[in-house]
């Protein structure tokens, strides 16, 4: 129940193994990020990571989730430690390795990010950036099959019709859908969500959280994400992980989170009325 | 003792205190403005003589004078055209310089360079970047186009840069994530940031081209400036007043064209 995985050991056996779940399973091992030398906000992390379902990561504000999060895609630079992923170590890609590694993990933000300026079909197409090339990105020459797919997965967020508007004239929650289509674009083998609901109301992010959870069954992408909505993350994962203070201290089912797991991650009681 | 009551009013802090340094900087400025005004010796008997004299030479400007329509043309085609193409070349260089030195998007061994050239072509007034260029390649238009790009450069790859630099680093993260190269992520999420802007600065740098382009022949850089120190040599000061009315108009015309294109590109 502390640290590493003891419930996922068995779907990962260390780092890129071969096999249906293997292929996009996650591995961390012993990572460590110090923004400001001396003061660790991840303390050798250790966690495995299932090739499928959601896995939620819960935590307060400033326990370092994000950074957790945005050091396997590397948008964030770690410290110390290892990232397997598909045999390869994320933590030490450079260059066009890390790019070829990015393309094929998805990423949605909590304030959207996408291209404001940019019309919703082009953001989606940002999603296949890591395979066009810079002339053909500039005159928008993208391959026909993206467009199509662009268009079907417009369809399937429920945003038949917007391919035109700019990203700016749309709602938070169109946004999401957006930011979610797009990443679907890149046809990942992991996603990674960093607060996806957190900017949008509860209803919305009920319904942002069944679309994601929905799109990647149907994908076969495993998700990682970060929440700060214990209910919702209870709903919709298949195992959460708790962490506090850098470290990981609740990993398991969401069946198995207690108040007293609650008051561990968190600290004090009082709000747990 | 922090049960006391409300402090006596002496002992509190000045909500007004009185700033010496700010005081001592408006003194040294006004000191020092009659220091020089009595160092160029200017007096009032020397304004008023002056005055006299202004007033004889507006006199010989009017009325215009619109006979000497076709060298006016020539001069004013020639500005125009040493402004657009000195424009077109200087954003054509200033995008790949205010990337350079854009602080957010470059290591420091970029933007540093870039930065010094950005402040190389800032430090001198266009004029004396054409006399040089005179002196360099020869009187004509080539010189004025040289300098003025070189002006604008000096001015928009700065603007470009800070343009840069203020963009949303979430959109910028977003596309990197996704695997996307260098130049894709300029071209998709740097570039939409900036290009409103960027026409903005063109079209201003065009305006001010236009301006400039009048003033470079004057130092033998072509166009219609040295039309101008030619009708001012020749005391045809009647042609002169022609010539000012058109570079009003030209300008006119010039900050119609520079708002149409801003909207246009919005």
């Amino acid at each position: 129940m502390t640290a590493s995985g003891a419930t996922n050991g068995a779907a990962t056996n260390g780092s890129g193994q071969a096999g249906s779940a293997g292929t996009r399973s996650l591995s961390i091992r012993g990572l460590t990020k110090e923004y400001r030398r001396g003061t660790p906000v991840l303390k050798g992390i250790t966690l495995d990571v299932a090739g499928q379902g959601i896995t939620a990561i819960i935590g307060p504000s400033g326990t370092g989730k994000s950074t957790l999060i945005r050091c396997i895609n590397r948008l964030v630079e770690p410290t110390e430690g290892e990232i397997w992923f598909q045999g390869i170590d994320l933590a030490r890609l450079r260059g066009k390795a890390l790019r070829e590694a990015r393309r094929r993990i998805g990423m949605v933000f909590q304030e959207y990010n996408l291209v404001e300026r940019l019309s919703v079909m082009e953001n989606l197409l940002c999603g296949r950036l890591g395979y066009v090339s810079p002339v053909r990105a500039w005159l928008r020459r993208f391959a026909q099959a993206d467009i199509d797919r662009a268009f079907e997965l417009l369809d399937i967020v429920g945003l038949k019709g917007f391919a035109g508007q700019r990203a700016d004239a749309l709602s938070g929650g169109q946004r999401q859908r957006v930011g979610i289509a797009r990443a679907v674009m890149q046809r990942p083998d992991l996603l990674l969500a960093d607060e996806p609901t957190s900017s949008l109301d509860p209803k919305t992010s009920v319904e942002i959280m069944e679309l994601m959870a929905d799109l990647t069954a149907r994908n076969d992408i495993p998700v990682v994400l970060n929440i700060h909505n214990v209910e919702l993350a209870k709903r919709f994962a298949v195992r959460i992980v708790g962490m506090a203070g850098g470290h990981v201290v609740f990993d398991g089912p969401p069946g198995d989170l207690r108040d007293e797991h609650l008051k561990q991650i968190y600290g004090g009681e009082g709000w747990l009325e | 003792m922090n049960s006391a009551p409300a402090l006596p009013a002496a002992s509190r802090e000045n909500p007004f205190p009185v700033r010496w340094t700010t005081r001592a900087v408006w003194i040294g400025l006004g000191l020092y403005v009659i220091y020089a005004a009595a160092r160029l010796e200017l007096t009032w008997e020397r304004f008023v003589f002056g005055l006299g004299n202004g007033g004889r030479f507006l006199a010989r400007m009017v009325p215009p004078d619109f006979t000497k329509m076709d060298l006016l043309w020539k001069g004013l085609s020639e500005s125009l055209e040493i402004a657009v193409i000195a424009t077109v070349f200087g954003v054509i260089l200033s995008l790949p310089v205010g990337l350079a030195a854009s602080r957010n998007l470059m290591p420091v061994w970029a933007t540093w360079p870039a930065r010094a050239f950005i402040a190389l072509c800032r430090s001198f007034h266009p004029v004396i970047v054409a006399i040089l260029f005179v002196k360099a390649v020869g009187f004509g238009a080539i010189a004025g186009i040289l300098a003025l790009i070189v002006a604008s450069v000096g001015f928009i790859a700065k603007l470009f840069a800070e343009a840069i630099e203020e963009i949303s680093l979430k959109q910028v993260e977003a596309v990197r994530a996704t695997g996307a190269s260098f130049m894709n992520v300029i071209f998709m999420a740097v570039v939409p940031q900036v290009l409103a802007r960027f026409t903005g600065f063109a079209t201003y740098q065009l305006d001010s081209n236009l301006r400039n382009s009048t003033m470079v022949g004057i130092v033998g850089g072509g166009g219609i400036g040295s039309t101008l120190f030619t009708a001012f040599q020749k005391f045809d000061y009647d042609f002169v007043l022609t010539i000012l009315l058109a570079i009003i108009a030209i300008i006119f015309v010039g900050e119609i064209l520079a708002g149409w294109i801003r909207r246009t590109f919005q």
